[in-house]
């Protein structure tokens, strides 16, 4: 990397203008790019071309049994379809990363009208909230294994025998309740930064005009809120389609598949030797997130203008 | 302020603390002092026989703990390093030049912030390369996951900061390298401090990209080292020694945290909502 600093150097100073530059831009000379081009390289290289590869070994029969992979159009795709498995694993998905960003932005919020102010026994708390957020994903959820087991802590607080982690309707609905608890403190440190963003001549004009807390929150600082909102709900929508560390270490899927979300199948489905399938859900992983993702910053980014 | 609410917000807050944050607390701390037949129907009862000295020793020896430990630090402690590194570079061309080019670079290196990495042929890619199951593997994989962060925090932060700084030492001889050196990173300083707590949340308790990375065995990280022996039947059912594991292993970012908590805090903030 010296080499190229001194060339650059030398190219300028042969050139002699008193401005310095001759022919190249300005810009060029200033700031190289190739001061952009290890990162460039790396993401390229790690993040893009493997998403390109995912676009053909999809439809490849590329297993752990066979030596070379052959293109095989459709079949891996007519195998998750007909098993079911396809539909499940979006409508899961969908349903958790919409309920888990529901759970999340909800705690953060309250959390944050409850912290507000800025005293020594809210900066406590504020820390005490986002303690779950430090500890990892796969702890938390063996926490809750824990807790929420058929023999489990809570059971045995209540003297009931609810099968928590059992049911193939709710459980997937206590689960994107843990996932919301684990990552709420993130949700109310943005939702306070929001908060302390509102001018406070904007909260006491409201005061004046008579408006109770409700009407203040509903009228002000909800719609003040908005950028806040706008990176909390996409980070929460898009991060929790990508979960997969708390239902592994809560249910692993279950029961029945009921919480198998695309992250558990390719892990499931990758642990048998099926690679390509794991890499057709994948892609379709890829294209539910992108169908999501754009409609839903573009959404997002002119309602932030409308209010 | 009504009075009911001067009182009540603080009582709601304790109450709201202990049951949502203080109960797992206080199971994980009891059942992880627990002798093993005592703690297989997890409760929130105080151990009859206190035994915490040897669940940890047996945690931290049998789980491999302190292999696990370094593992973790040699892949991300070069990514971390990497991500700053390299995404102060890229920003600072991106957020300084103007043309289609690099806006065009730009919005593509910060696709990563949406998009899921495909970790299926990212393992297959990996093994053309030679890098499967390989450290310099694992670290390139995070490098490239949260490279669109770091680049587009920073990008965002260097156009605020006036071009002056670096004119006046253009002006005294300073070569870019020098400028970037001696300027640029400093003045990241904030944004640094963010990105590295953001990087080490996720990185520090990824399993599933270590799990297709790197796939176990000696170089398991910390997280990944937990599950295995959590699913293995050493420790099936035994959660006496889980959450002794999950106490050790949950350490490290606590004291990352307590110790920088101001600005960590102001990091995250200030960085989001712009």
């Amino acid at each position: 990397m010296t080499d190229t600093v001194v060339r650059t150097r030398k190219k300028s100073s042969e050139q002699g203008a008193p401005k310095g530059v001759g022919r190249l831009p300005r810009a060029a000379v200033h700031h190289p790019w190739w001061f952009a081009l290890p990162a460039v390289v790396v993401f390229a290289g790690f993040f893009l071309v493997p998403n390109l590869l995912n676009f053909y070994y999809p439809f490849t029969n590329w297993s752990s049994y066979h030596p070379d992979i052959a293109f095989t159009g459709l079949d891996n795709f007519r195998t998750v379809v007909d098993d079911g498995s396809l539909l499940r694993a979006i409508r899961t998905t969908l349903l958790y990363a919409l309920l888990a960003a529901l759970f999340q932005n909800g705690f953060g919020l309250v959390l944050a009208l409850l912290l507000e102010s800025d005293t020594r026994f809210n900066r406590f708390f504020r820390a005490v909230f986002f303690l779950p957020v430090l500890i990892s994903a796969l702890a938390t959820g063996y926490v809750f294994q824990a807790l929420l087991d058929q023999d489990g802590a809570l059971n045995s607080v209540l003297g009931a025998d609810i099968p928590w982690l059992g049911s193939t309707t709710w459980t997937l609905v206590v689960v994107t309740l843990i996932h919301g608890w684990k990552w709420m403190g993130l949700s109310m440190l943005i939702y306070l930064a929001g908060l302390k963003g509102i001018p406070g001549d904007m909260l006491e004009a409201a005061r004046m005009d008579g408006a109770g807390p409700w009407r203040t929150f509903r009228s002000v600082r909800w719609p003040m809120l908005a950028p806040a909102v706008t990176f909390n709900v996409t980070t929460a929508l898009i991060g929790s389609m990508n979960t997969f560390d708390i239902v592994q270490a809560t249910t692993g899927g279950g029961p029945a598949a009921s919480t198998e979300v695309f992250n558990i199948y390719m892990f499931r489905v990758f642990g048998q030797g099926l690679y390509a399938q794991a890499s057709a859900m994948s892609l379709v992983l890829f294209l539910v997130v992108v169908a999501v993702a754009i409609p839903l910053v573009v959404g997002l980014r002119r309602r932030e203008q409308l209010l | 302020m009504t009075p009911m609410w001067r009182y009540g917000r603080p009582a709601l807050v304790i109450l709201l603390a202990a049951l949502a944050v203080g109960v797992p607390l206080w199971l994980v701390a009891v059942t992880s002092a627990k002798p093993q037949a005592e703690a297989i129907k997890p409760n929130l009862d105080l151990p009859h026989h206190w035994q915490p000295t040897d669940n940890y020793a047996d945690a931290v020896g049998q789980g491999e703990m302190l292999r696990g430990f370094v593992n973790s630090l040699l892949v991300v402690v070069p990514s971390v390093v990497l991500v700053l590194f390299l995404g102060a570079g890229a920003a600072w061309v991106f957020a300084r030049r103007k043309s289609k080019l690099v806006s065009a670079a730009y919005a593509l290196c910060i696709s990563g912030l949406l998009l899921p990495p495909a970790v299926i042929t990212i393992v297959m890619e990996l093994r053309q390369l030679g890098l499967a199951s390989t450290r310099p593997g694992m670290i390139a994989v995070y490098t490239g996951m949260y490279l669109s962060t770091s680049i587009f925090f920073m990008t965002g932060f260097i156009r605020a900061i006036p071009m002056e700084l670096e004119e006046a030492a253009r002006i005294d001889g300073a070569t870019p390298w020098r400028i970037f050196l001696r300027i640029v990173l400093p003045l990241l300083r904030p944004v640094i401090a963010t990105a590295t707590i953001m990087v080490m949340l996720y990185a520090w308790s990824d399993i599933f990209y270590a799990f297709f990375v790197l796939g176990g065995g000696d170089r398991a990280t910390l997280p990944l080292n937990l599950y295995q022996v959590a699913s293995a039947q050493l420790y099936l059912n035994n959660w006496h020694l889980v959450f002794a594991y999950v106490v050790v292993m949950s350490l490290p970012m606590v004291a990352v945290f307590v110790v920088g908590q101001r600005k960590i805090v102001s990091g995250i903030t200030s960085g989001a909502v712009k």
